[in-house]
């Protein structure tokens, strides 16, 4: 009889439990993919940079920041707010308009919210992976080395929460333009490939063609990988280092300006689907 | 095929997709020239062949991949079982997807520049070579995605590990093998046998079978292992079919 009572929740349990495991097992196979990733950019970059061509970037400095980008990963504008997306096709948009708070301050405040708990969760196993593992396994040569100095590790810190700043401007975009066009696969497929080349994820920009430096110093997703990973490895020093921070500042001020414009007026125009 | 137009979009947009993927490391041959003696057209025919390869492999294996997560979950795979042909032969060409186009589209044209930048001497060999190459390949990643859905027995979810060895597989066969680390090079080769369908026989083609230690005529049989692999595959799906039990009726 008692087991009659216990085996529904014993029931509830085990399936809760597998639940877990297959959760647990999602995200293990994910943090295997990066480190497959990025083993194979480490020894395709280390083929390339041991060449008799002179490199701009140290071999150090390159491993440090393919496994930096690997490990921030989630930091990029990847795709519009998924929930935003659903309300748009729904009509629940409208809610929106009824909050008492200032819209494009709420939906800024979602994308730092995603943009620092998830990212910095997701970014300790790499982080520890290749910062510590690899090191005591006597393979810190194609590891994750420390910050170029002192110097280097307090601009770092800057940079990065200047990325979050940038990086949930970018998205926050994304989410209004998201609003006019009615559609976010549409804005996803723009922006990943956009995102990917021109924020350095793909390949560092200091590798890309000398003649390209100028527009890629200047351009906004340069500040989402290359200028924090960068200023970490010690290429990117001193007022150098201090001017990317402020491009940095810079382009987040242009963004939310944008995206609180567009938004102004895509509220007042709102189409309401389904509504 | 009923919206050509959108067809054609989604394929450029596959096409450009894709092509980001070959903007590294066509700014890579440009500043450093070459990477470990290879040149950038004979870089261009490894990623032609293998990129085609995938492409073609997904293609036509879609259902497969998708498996886990529409047949298992609602029980419909019952409804495979009890067709009377054969099960994979229902789950190849469920869906043509207009992104393989693209893919393939761009592969091909890679691999194109790339044979017309080096020198290869065009003999029947060198043609039989890597039209072998491809369909061991294909025959590779379709037995990557059937192993994958296979999985989906257990774990009822698809899991990441079938893309590492998809797209990753993709990119790391891109290159010629030996820039690599050795073990990695034997996993490429023994567990996973990428090396096989791309870097021996297209080392073989080029000319530069001395740059793999291995006989030329040897390396152009090696995408024998592709089709072997994809045998294994379809031997562990069907212990897998043999054990299912439904989970929806």
């Amino acid at each position: 009889m008692i087991a009659g009572v216990v085996r529904p929740y014993h029931a509830v349990f085990r399936a809760r439990f597998q639940l877990l495991l297959q959760y647990r097992a999602a995200a293990l196979a994910g943090f295997g993919t990066q480190c497959w990733w990025g083993a194979i950019k480490v020894m395709i970059f280390a083929a390339f940079l041991a060449g008799p061509v002179a490199s701009p970037m140290t071999l150090r400095q390159t491993i440090d920041y393919i496994w930096l980008g690997q490990a921030f990963l989630m930091l990029l504008p990847w795709s519009a707010d998924a929930e935003l997306a659903r309300m748009v096709r729904s009509g629940d948009i409208a809610y929106e308009r009824l909050r008492p708070v200032d819209g494009y301050a709420y939906w800024y405040a979602r994308a730092v919210a995603r943009r620092t708990a998830t990212p910095l969760l997701r970014a300790t196993p790499m982080v520890l992976l290749t910062g510590v593992v690899l090191p005591s396994l006597g393979l810190g040569k194609w590891g994750l080395g420390p910050p170029a100095g002192v110097e280097a590790a307090l601009l770092f810190v800057a940079s990065m929460a200047l990325v979050v700043a940038l990086s949930s401007a970018f998205s926050t975009l994304l989410d209004v333009l998201v609003v006019i066009t009615l559609s976010e696969r549409g804005v996803n497929i723009l922006v990943a490939p956009l995102a990917i080349v021109f924020s350095g994820s793909l390949i560092p920009l200091p590798l890309l063609p000398d003649w390209l430096q100028p527009f890629m110093q200047y351009q906004p997703f340069a500040g989402l990988i290359d200028f924090p990973f960068r200023i970490y490895g010690g290429h990117l020093i001193g007022w150098s280092a201090v001017a990317a921070l402020g491009r940095q500042g810079v382009w987040t001020l242009i963004l939310v300006v944008l995206g609180r414009a567009i938004m102004r007026r895509a509220m007042a125009r709102l189409e309401t689907q389904g509504g | 095929m009923q919206y050509p137009a959108s067809f054609l979009l989604t394929s450029a947009g596959a096409f450009a997709a894709t092509g980001v993927d070959f903007i590294a490391t066509w700014a890579l041959f440009l500043r450093f020239r070459q990477v470990a003696g290879w040149r950038i057209g004979e870089v261009a025919v490894f990623y032609g062949v293998i990129g085609a390869s995938f492409a073609l492999a997904d293609a036509l294996t879609r259902g497969f991949d998708v498996f886990g997560e529409q047949f298992v979950k609602t029980g419909d795979f019952d409804r495979v079982l009890v067709r009377p042909r054969s099960t994979v032969l229902q789950l190849l060409g469920y869906e043509l997807r207009a992104t393989r186009v693209g893919r393939l589209a761009q592969a091909l044209l890679v691999g194109y520049i790339g044979i017309r930048l080096t020198s290869i001497t065009w003999s029947w060999t060198a043609w039989a070579t890597l039209l072998f190459a491809v369909a061991g390949g294909m025959a590779l990643f379709s037995g990557i995605l059937v192993l994958q859905a296979t999985l989906a027995f257990w774990t009822v979810e698809s899991l990441e590990i079938g893309n590492a060895l998809t797209y990753g597989g993709v990119e790391a066969a891109q290159y010629p093998l030996d820039l690599y680390a050795r073990w990695f090079r034997n996993f490429l080769i023994f567990v996973v046998p990428l090396g096989c369908v791309s870097y021996f026989p297209v080392a073989a083609v080029l000319g530069k079978a001395d740059r793999t230690g291995l006989p030329a005529q040897l390396l152009e049989l090696t995408p024998t292992l592709g089709f072997l692999f994809l045998g294994f595959a379809l031997w562990v799906w069907r212990y897998g079919v043999r054990h299912y039990t439904s989970t929806g009726s």
